[in-house]
């Protein structure tokens, strides 16, 4: 049999292979090289990233799924939330607390309570009315329900459920919650009167400068005079009436969710609701310790109204002169 | 230990909703909550892209951290469930989690949360497995039948993927090993990219 030129020269075959190997790949190419700006585009890795990017950004599709944010596939703002909740206000509030009560039971320790500095004249006065009285209780009592009742809320978790587990907490705090939701607005109807009824003697003068520059005459003897309220009433009422306002309207946010308020709105409103709540809650424990252990003889006037003179004469001079002048 | 994952392929998924509807199907889901739902990107542009999506079962998840009552969980296999005896409905998981899973059904007076609801991974919750209770307050327990999630078995062009990570990596490394890239894994370094506890 006659052998081909081609076998007979191994070297030709094989240049003649690398040929057609050059030839279908150059084909090859021609043939893909329009699909190069697709499969790029695909491959790429900014089209995957630019994709991420832009569900990570939040942005919002479209979807058959009714309901809030349903579109929406990724809202980080809950983990600044959760961070800002988890990592301030909750130890913040808790430290807050803690320090409030370390300064009083110091105050209790170092300075003690305000004794009457001269015998009780058993002669009595009207400081407070019946009408002052409750709402003064009935915002306190409310206070307090709502404090005990938001700060299981926040810290229940933690020191709560080791202590009762969390079947019994759950329970607690189902009732809890629906405590807090009912009461806090009965609780801004209270304070609301109690600002507009008292603020009439709430406004700063050149007494409550002195006041404040002899402390209240809480160190020493010094004495400093007062009218109706003092310096550092006066001080508690306006930080009551500004945070309890805060509270109350960011407490309303948070109560009413039928209105469609949503995410990041609640989101605000918590962390408001939560700094402002302890701040007052701080506020009121020195308040309570002023009118109970703090100064002998203040809390009658809130109990059954009546304080006696001497009391009188001695915290609030300018007040019992003008009393006895008007007699 | 095996750590359970969803992974949701965009450059797969057509937007069938079959997910959504098997899902309500399987757990007898309630009206008006939707435990799985799909997001359309760009629709009807360039680059348009579906993706389902629910709990994603996140490693150190969000929820866990702020729920008051401690009542959401991490199970041994990495998914999140909770335990519907113990919520009180405040809502504070639904404003920490990133991807809208949890849902609340029945608004009572005000706007009242009810309990929880949300995707369970087919793994049902704390009750006996597979018992009336459980069916009832969390849905099915595939799980423990050895099945995977409804809405990744039923999916018809395979882009929803879950189980173990590992198989659900393989499968999905696979892919882009063809495909020469990874556009279209969704959702993962969020779910998954937070540092576990412990």
């Amino acid at each position: 049999m006659k052998t081909s030129k081609l076998a007979e020269n191994p070297g030709l075959l094989r240049r003649l292979r690398g040929l057609n190997l050059a030839l279908i790949c150059f084909a090859l190419v021609l043939f893909l090289a329009p699909m190069v700006p697709y499969t790029m585009a695909a491959v790429s890795p900014d089209s995957a990233t630019g994709f991420w990017d832009q569900i990570r950004q939040g942005d919002t599709g479209v979807t058959q799924i009714k309901g809030y944010e349903s579109g929406n596939l990724i809202n980080d703002s809950g983990i600044f939330w959760m961070e800002f909740r988890n990592k301030w206000i909750s130890p913040g509030g808790a430290w807050a607390l803690a320090l409030s009560l370390v300064i009083l039971v110091l105050a209790y320790i170092l300075v003690g309570p305000m004794r009457m500095s001269n015998k009780p004249s058993g002669k009595t006065m009207e400081r407070w009315n019946r009408a002052d009285r409750v709402i003064h209780w009935y915002v306190a009592i409310l206070f307090l329900l709502l404090a005990v009742t938001g700060l299981s809320l926040l810290y229940g978790k933690a020191v709560l459920i080791p202590m009762m587990g969390k079947n019994a907490f759950s329970g607690y705090m189902d009732l809890g919650k629906d405590l807090h939701n009912y009461l806090g607005p009965l609780f801004i109807l209270g304070l609301l009167v109690m600002i507009v009824k008292w603020m009439k003697h709430n406004f700063f003068t050149m007494i409550d400068v002195q006041w404040f520059s002899k402390m209240g005459g809480m160190i020493g003897n010094q004495h400093a005079e007062a009218d109706y309220i003092n310096g550092g009433e006066k001080a508690w009422f306006w930080v009551l009436a500004l945070f309890g306002i805060i509270v109350s309207g960011s407490g309303l946010v948070l109560d009413f969710p039928n209105y469609g308020q949503f995410r990041e709105t609640m989101q605000t409103s918590a962390l408001i609701h939560a700094a402002s709540a302890i701040l007052l809650l701080c506020g009121s424990l020195f308040h309570m310790y002023m009118g109970t252990l703090g100064v002998q003889g203040a809390l009658e006037g809130m109990t059954s109204g009546q304080v006696d003179e001497e009391w009188a004469k001695q915290h609030h001079k300018i007040w019992y002169d003008r009393v006895k002048q008007n007699n | 230990m095996a750590r359970m994952k969803f992974l949701c392929d965009s450059e797969r998924c057509i937007e069938c909703n079959g997910c959504v509807t098997a899902c309500k199907n399987v757990n007898e889901v309630p009206w008006g909550i939707n435990r799985r739902r799909v997001v359309t990107i760009n629709d009807g542009e360039p680059e348009e892209a579906s993706i389902s999506v629910s709990c994603m079962h996140c490693t150190d998840a969000p929820c866990i951290a702020v729920c008051p009552v401690d009542c959401i969980y991490e199970a041994q296999d990495g998914i999140v469930l909770h335990n519907k005896d113990l919520c009180i409905g405040c809502g504070y998981c639904l404003m920490a989690c990133p991807f809208g899973a949890p849902q609340f059904p029945m608004e009572n007076a005000f706007g009242v949360r009810g309990k929880m609801d949300k995707c369970t991974f087919c793994a049902g919750g704390p009750e006996e497995d597979n018992s009336i209770a459980e069916y009832e307050k969390y849905g099915a327990n595939r799980i423990a039948q050895g099945k995977l999630p409804a809405c990744a078995e039923m999916c018809a062009t395979k882009a929803l993927l879950a189980g173990d990570a590992n198989d659900v990596s393989d499968i999905f490394r696979e892919r882009i090993t063809y495909r020469g890239s990874n556009a279209g894994a969704w959702g993962q370094s969020m779910a998954y990219g937070r540092k576990a506890k412990d």
